[in-house]
């Protein structure tokens, strides 16, 4: 027994042998098989899910019903595990090292205090722990990233290759565009919440080029006076939340806006990963999509029909039905003109 | 200087502040647009919106919470003795905390949320009150007081489970959002909801002022001048929490309002209840006035009213605290 403690204290290297070096510049060292990997949030789920359905230990959060719809049962019922991502964490390292993972993943940002928390708990629980770039145009890179600790270099490849392409596709139709509306992101029942350049929570409408308003706002969460939407007047309003959408037609406050008069307000669809802000992952590839429709149809007319069972057959391992199609796409907002 | 002196300046000063607060924004409005529409011209459909459906509805939300915070406080500490005392020492902003916390846990639309937390802030106080009236053997304030003390613990880790189990990316930033307070998406409606509960609460207590200083002596001294103070006090508690009830349902938690707006009254007048109570509502209402107009002047973005209660209240109070010494 000592011996044999002896033996793996120092030849750690003999059980740990691909090694990648993830965002945070950490050589990350996992076993030559790995065949359970912890997500320790909801981007990192989607994209492991998506290399690897079989591999993912357990989602952070129990699938709700009308999110479990849209994949097989067997995955919709794997354990919730809870979070451990360094922000509102739900997840006991006990559960953690229970779940017997070899590997565990976040994706998202990569600061200095996400990298000491992913260094404490491997210590801790001599688990590898991978920290990766969560951004829309870091995905591809993060795919193969992953894909190389998890053993599954040719199903990251073909996913990285397809995220690239659908990017790439977005970015030439971007170059045909002449003008950008303003755009305003509502968040929140009251829809003041919003998101400066640099935000998370803006990416997909970075990405697109639009002309966000709020920009001018610091990055990140925050609240804006009514006054000053009415002032910034944009032409078209996202949202994410119905409660909002719903009751920005009757508010005759919201009536001052342009994009409210000419009833472009939209509805971001969010199931079963919404596709504009939360959580910001591989998903918000779809939110381009819809986005860029809703703002440039003539440059954008993609099949959001098409795009959207794709979407889900590559990532989430299961088309949606037809009727889950209508049920997505057919919300009253999502694509209202 | 004597009182009713002082009564006026206050009220200059409030009336000085509403009329800067209804020409101030991050909208524009020209002075003769604002007095156009005070004689009834037509003005553009903008400016309209945005004096009567956008700034109208905050500054007299600023005015109204501010004064019920302000009145609430002032009872509190005139009925505990202790110059301690928020209108929340009986659990009313925890209880309506969790209230909306709920409404919002359970994604319900803003009225629904808004009725939740009213109707915890009521329930939390009606709790503590019907235990804290049921512990004998102790002087009844102090059981109130540590019976709300315990409860608001109670309620607090009710909040951070419903925090805890939210969604990170949509609950729990709307979460923090409605604890930290705000009047920035306060609608004609929420205020015409919340005023006449406010006015039913304040009637009372406006009513019984000149009786009110009698809570502050002992029960048995109260007795033998003819004043029931377990009842007195029943009606004081239920009147502070239709109060802040009302207002902490469409603000939030506005914290140092109900705390030094009493205090910076009593410095003024003393601490007769008749002559600090009107005085305390118009500071109160001049007070969180001036603070959300600045919340929503200053930047793109809005500042949250508790930093700035805080940033202006203490130099305020403390610069009032030595000045009162000096002519007293």
């Amino acid at each position: 027994m000592t011996r044999l403690l002896v033996f793996v204290a120092f030849f750690p290297a003999i059980s740990f042998a691909q090694g990648v070096v993830d965002a945070t510049g950490r050589e990350i060292r996992v076993p030559a098989k790995v065949e359970r990997v912890y997500a320790a949030g909801p981007p990192a789920s989607v994209l492991v899910f998506a290399i690897a359905p079989d591999k993912l230990v357990g989602w952070t959060r129990a699938m709700r019903p009308h999110e479990a719809q849209f994949f097989d049962e067997r995955y919709a019922k794997l354990p919730e595990l809870g979070r451990l991502t360094g922000r509102g964490d739900t997840a006991n390292v006990e559960v953690v090292l229970h779940s017997r993972a070899d590997l565990i993943v976040d994706v998202g940002g990569t600061g200095a205090s996400l990298a000491a928390l992913a260094s404490s708990v491997q210590q801790r629980t001599g688990i590898p722990y991978a920290l990766f770039d969560g951004r829309i145009e870091s995905t591809p890179a993060t795919l193969r990233a992953l894909g190389r600790l998890m053993g599954e270099v040719a199903s990251a490849e073909r996913l990285a290759a397809w995220f690239e392409d659908e990017l790439r596709q977005a970015k030439e139709r971007l170059a045909r565009v002449k003008t950008q509306p303003l755009v305003y992101y509502g968040r929140g029942t009251a829809g003041l919440q919003t998101g400066g350049r640099g935000s998370i929570n803006v990416e997909v409408l970075e990405f697109l080029g639009a002309r966000n308003v709020a920009a001018e706002a610091r990055a990140g969460l925050v609240t804006v006076p009514f006054e000053q939407v009415i002032l910034w007047d944009p032409e078209v309003i996202f949202t994410t939340d119905p409660t909002f959408w719903k009751s920005v037609w009757g508010d005759p406050r919201w009536r001052a806006v342009r994009a409210v008069a000419a009833r472009r307000v939209h509805l971001s669809p969010h199931l079963p990963f919404g596709w504009f802000d939360f959580p910001p992952g591989a998903n918000r590839v779809l939110g381009i999509w819809w986005a860029g429709r809703l703002l440039h149809p003539k440059e954008f007319d993609v099949d959001l029909r098409a795009k959207t069972r794709e979407f889900h057959r590559r990532f989430y391992h299961r088309e949606p039905t037809p009727a889950q199609l209508d049920a997505l796409l057919g919300e009253p907002g999502v694509v209202s003109r | 200087m004597k009182f009713q002196a002082k009564y006026l300046i206050a009220g200059a000063a409030l009336v000085a502040l509403t009329v800067i607060a209804f020409s101030v924004g991050r909208y524009p409005v020209a002075i003769a647009d604002m007095l156009a529409l005070l004689s009834g011209q037509a003005v553009a459909p903008n400016v309209e919106t945005v004096v009567f459906q956008i700034r109208g509805p905050r500054v007299l939300g600023a005015l109204l919470i501010g004064a019920a915070l302000a009145a609430a406080g002032t009872a509190y500490q005139g009925m505990f003795r202790n110059p301690l005392v928020s209108p929340d020492i009986l659990g009313v902003s925890s209880g309506a905390a969790l209230g909306a916390i709920l409404g919002i846990f359970l994604s319900l639309d803003i009225l629904l949320t808004q009725l939740f937390a009213f109707a915890g802030g009521l329930a939390a106080v009606g709790l503590v009150y019907a235990v804290g009236a049921r512990l004998r053997g102790h002087d009844p304030l102090l059981a109130l007081v540590l019976t709300g003390v315990v409860i608001g613990t109670l309620l607090g880790s009710a909040i951070a489970l419903l925090k805890y189990l939210a969604d990170p990316y949509n609950q729990l930033p709307a979460i923090t959002y409605w604890l930290l307070g705000s009047l920035a998406a306060l609608s004609p409606r929420e205020v015409l909801h919340a005023l006449p509960l406010m006015l039913i609460g304040l009637a009372p207590m406006l009513l019984l002022r000149w009786r009110m200083n009698l809570l502050a002596l002992p029960d048995d001294e109260a007795r033998a001048l003819g004043v029931d103070t377990r009842r007195l006090r029943a009606l004081v508690i239920a009147c502070a929490t239709l109060m802040t009830a009302s207002a902490v349902a469409i603000s939030g938690i506005i914290g140092w309002v109900g705390l030094l707006i009493p205090h910076a009254a009593r410095l003024l007048v003393g601490p007769d209840f008749g002559r600090l109570l009107p005085l305390a509502m118009l500071l109160g209402a001049a007070f969180l006035l001036a603070v959300d107009t600045l919340c929503r002047t200053l930047a793109t973005i809005e500042i949250p009213p508790g930093v700035l209660t805080a940033l202006i209240g203490t130099p305020f109070f403390l610069w009032l605290f030595a000045l009162a010494r000096r002519s007293w």
